[in-house]
């Protein structure tokens, strides 16, 4: 079965092999899910912290809020190619390795987490003021007020936030894949670009921009399911 | 049972102190329901969320049931506010949960099991009117709806206090009355103390027992719902007594209705209280033989009684004008000539 779709792919694009494109695809969607995870619980984190700490927040701190945007500011400034090489001795220290697609984990999370984290910053201003005075005049508690109310009442922005952040990741992952880190964007460069066989970079091209494509479908079917407005 | 005592609430900026709330006191008492009204800016909002505290006030008391508001810890606020409850302009519902899972939200926030919460919620869906539509979300509902879900959800803790911020504001006439009636209905069912603000004198005069008129931040007047429509003494209590009334002192319509009649007297019968029920325009007629007929007038009805005036045209031989009128002004009807036969 695969050696004959192996020949029908030849036909065309003579220098792909199939298997080793199965892996590479297999590991980008691992590093994408995996970082994935981590951005969404380290960017709701963020996001949190930038919204109850503001002005009129319910933790409002002005020199704390200064602090968590100044960083979050920072790391969304460093370009990710250079992000991943700050992050060596980290990420070493932290994974044992600096190749392969766990390596990439850190440096993708770090680069998208702040990130998202104004995505979910912005989302959560948008929750109506007056539920969350609903929510107080009830007698509830600053964690109740946060998981019952910012974030189901924020989840269709939080969703589509995640979504737009997903797909920067995948073009991160590309880039990780550059110095090592395995996937589609590691398999276009060294077997497609330095060996001038364009055939491989077209077909890793397309690939990507499917699963590109698949995000965002999943992504904006989720949302407007949750959205009850 | 609740009793303000010189609630001050001052809002500090750059350049100046803004002072929402002077000096303010009020005592309200069990099982009523106490109106206050004002211009927008005039601090009603301010004051009712001084009450359970969704503002902190910068000085004064406010006591519910002899527990001090304003001295509690968060934690124990947080418990009294369980106690209060309170509606809103704009409904204020959780766009992402049901109706039912709406007014199950103070019964999680107070840690009610769910067995009993859903027994609760059915309980109150069926109080507000709202069977059948338990799984649908806010934005299926109308204006009204949404606020019956608003009730519901702030009676599930069976709380001793309602506040109403503005409640029937974003309401159309129709839909601000059968709210308005469901709010008597709980506050004589539950013998609930409702507090509300609003800038429609009709929502006053139509369920409060009490009103206080709120100016730059100060109770200006306060008393009977009946009395401060009958005696308004502040202009502004005037220009919202208007507001229901119509002004009845400056009434061009009048002078050419009495220009009209060349005989006979025109009296302006004054209702005060419950003997408006009675048929006294037709007792006169019947009783005196008389023509009577109605010009102009308005009578309305308030918790505490009718209140308002009608002008009448009687003719007749002088005696029994006479007569009419020591007739009328033996009951407890106020009577005013207006003009006499020319």
């Amino acid at each position: 079965m695969l050696d004959n779709m192996q020949t029908i792919v030849n036909q065309w694009f003579p220098n792909v092999d199939l298997e080793d494109l199965w892996i590479a695809t297999g590991e980008t969607f691992y590093m994408t899910l995996l970082s994935l995870v981590g951005t969404f619980i380290l960017g709701i984190l963020l996001g949190l912290l930038l919204y109850l700490t503001a002005r009129g927040g319910i933790w409002q701190n002005k020199t704390f809020n200064f602090i968590v945007a100044t960083i979050v500011n920072v790391f969304r400034a460093i370009p990710f190619i250079i992000l991943i090489l700050l992050l060596f001795p980290f990420t070493d220290f932290i994974v044992g390795t600096i190749r392969g697609p766990n390596a990439a984990l850190p440096a993708l999370i770090i680069g998208s987490a702040p990130f998202y984290g104004r995505l979910v910053e912005i989302a959560l201003r948008e929750v109506d003021k007056g539920v969350i005075e609903a929510a107080k005049s009830m007698g509830a508690k600053t964690s109740t007020i946060i998981f019952k109310v910012l974030l189901p009442e924020s989840m269709p922005a939080l969703i589509s936030g995640i979504t737009v952040t997903a797909i920067a990741l995948i073009g991160y992952t590309a880039v990780a894949g550059v110095i090592g880190a395995g996937g589609l964007g590691d398999f276009a460069y060294f077997y497609g670009f330095t060996r001038r066989d364009f055939d491989v970079v077209f077909v890793c091209t397309v690939l990507i921009v499917l699963i590109v494509f698949l995000f965002q479908f999943i992504g904006d079917t989720i949302s407007n399911k949750l959205d009850k407005r | 049972m609740i009793s303000i005592k010189n609630l001050s609430k001052v809002f500090s900026t750059k350049t100046s102190d803004i002072h929402a709330v002077k000096n303010l006191d009020l005592e309200i008492n069990s099982g009523e329901i106490f109106g206050v009204i004002g211009y927008s800016g005039a601090g009603k909002s301010t004051f009712i969320r001084l009450i359970n505290r969704l503002e902190d006030p910068t000085s004064g008391q406010v006591e519910i049931n002899g527990e001090d508001i304003t001295k509690l810890d968060k934690n124990k606020l947080r418990i009294s506010r369980q106690e209060i409850g309170m509606i809103f302009q704009h409904f204020n519902l959780l766009w992402s949960r049901t109706i039912r899972e709406n007014i199950a939200f103070p019964l999680e926030i107070a840690g009610i099991p769910k067995a009993e919460r859903l027994e609760k919620v059915d309980e109150l869906i069926e109080l507000v009117g709202l069977a059948g539509r338990e799984n649908a979300y806010p934005s299926e509902l109308s204006g009204g709806q949404k606020q019956r879900v608003g009730i519901a959800r702030a009676l599930a803790n069976d709380p001793k206090v309602l506040l109403c911020d503005e409640a029937t504001s974003a309401l159309d006439p129709e839909t601000t009355d059968s709210i308005l009636d469901l709010l008597v209905d709980i506050n004589e069912k539950l013998g609930l103390t409702i507090i509300l603000i609003t800038h429609e004198m009709h929502v006053i005069r139509k369920i409060c027992h009490r009103v206080a008129v709120m100016e730059e931040g100060k109770v200006v007047e306060q008393g009977d719902v009946l009395d401060v429509f009958l005696h308004p003494k502040k202009a502004v209590t005037k220009k919202f007594v208007e507001q229901v009334m119509g002004d009845q002192t400056q009434d061009d319509s009048l002078e050419v209705i009495t220009s009209t009649y060349t005989s006979g007297k025109i009296l302006r019968l004054h209702f005060v209280g419950e003997l408006t029920n009675q048929a006294l325009i037709s007792q006169v007629a019947r009783q005196l033989n008389m023509e009577i007929s109605i010009l102009q007038g308005k009578v309305t009805q308030t918790q505490k009684g009718a209140y308002g005036s009608l002008v009448v045209h009687i003719d007749g031989t002088p005696e029994e004008m006479e007569r009419a009128i020591d007739y009328i002004t033996s009951t407890s009807v106020r009577v005013e000539v207006l003009d006499s036969a020319r």
